[in-house]
């Protein structure tokens, strides 16, 4: 399941739900990772562009592999403006068991960072100021050049 | 005509071209200066798939979309 929200993420709530959602279909490990920006280098927060097409399809793709594995991937991110010391990202796996889980949920996120069409701007004096530095190239990237 | 379109920081319209593979949409790109300092670092979809060719064929309703390096979380 992939949740998409204008701004910050309502951790609780949606943490909350999941638990609630799931508590009873027997999975052995709910094992979520929560993202909270930090105040770091002068910014206000971060920002969001999200390729929605893109990042839906790379989601399925994880999620077939999860369910081959008898787990499920639960993930919400944030659009627009995230200030700082609120969250942008969630994602959680389940899994019969927590070995499982664990890894799945480390490969998870290092492809999520390598792979989601999800672009991150500094806020900085009430501008976005792209995170070049910080970010990866997609794969493949070059061939126009 | 088939859509190209600029995503995340590129800060481009989208436009129309008339093309019939990725070879003949680098060689438009060329002469743009606004994307000199993108070709290097982005990717390409067609209809949302990413692609690894040029000589993949482009249809008059194909969708090309150019992605910049990613960071979410």
């Amino acid at each position: 399941m992939l949740e998409l929200y204008e701004g910050s993420l309502h951790v609780e709530e949606i943490i909350s739900r999941w638990y609630g959602d799931v508590k009873d279909k027997n999975f052995g490990a709910f094992i979520p990772f929560i993202g909270i920006v930090r105040d770091e280098q002068g910014i206000d927060g971060l920002s969001f562009d999200i390729y929605e097409p893109i990042l839906k399809s790379w989601f399925d793709g994880w999620q077939a592999k999860a369910n081959q594995e008898n787990a499920m991937l639960l993930m919400a991110h944030s659009k627009g403006d995230v200030p700082n010391h609120t969250s942008s990202y969630i994602s959680a796996v389940l899994s019969p068991q927590r070995r499982v889980g664990l890894k799945l949920i480390n490969d998870f996120v290092e492809d999520f960072k390598a792979s989601a069409p999800i672009w991150k701007y500094d806020l900085i004096d009430g501008k976005r100021v792209y995170a070049k530095n910080r970010s990866m190239p997609l794969s493949g990237a070059g061939l126009l050049a | 005509m088939a859509s190209v379109e600029f995503l995340g920081p590129i800060g481009k319209e989208p436009i129309e071209v008339d093309i019939q593979n990725l070879n003949e949409l680098k060689a438009i790109f060329s002469d743009d200066k606004s994307l000199k300092e993108w070709l290097d670092i982005c990717a390409i979809a067609v209809n949302d798939s990413l692609v690894d060719s040029l000589d993949i064929k482009i249809k008059p309703d194909d969708k090309i979309s150019l992605l910049p390096p990613v960071c979410g979380g």
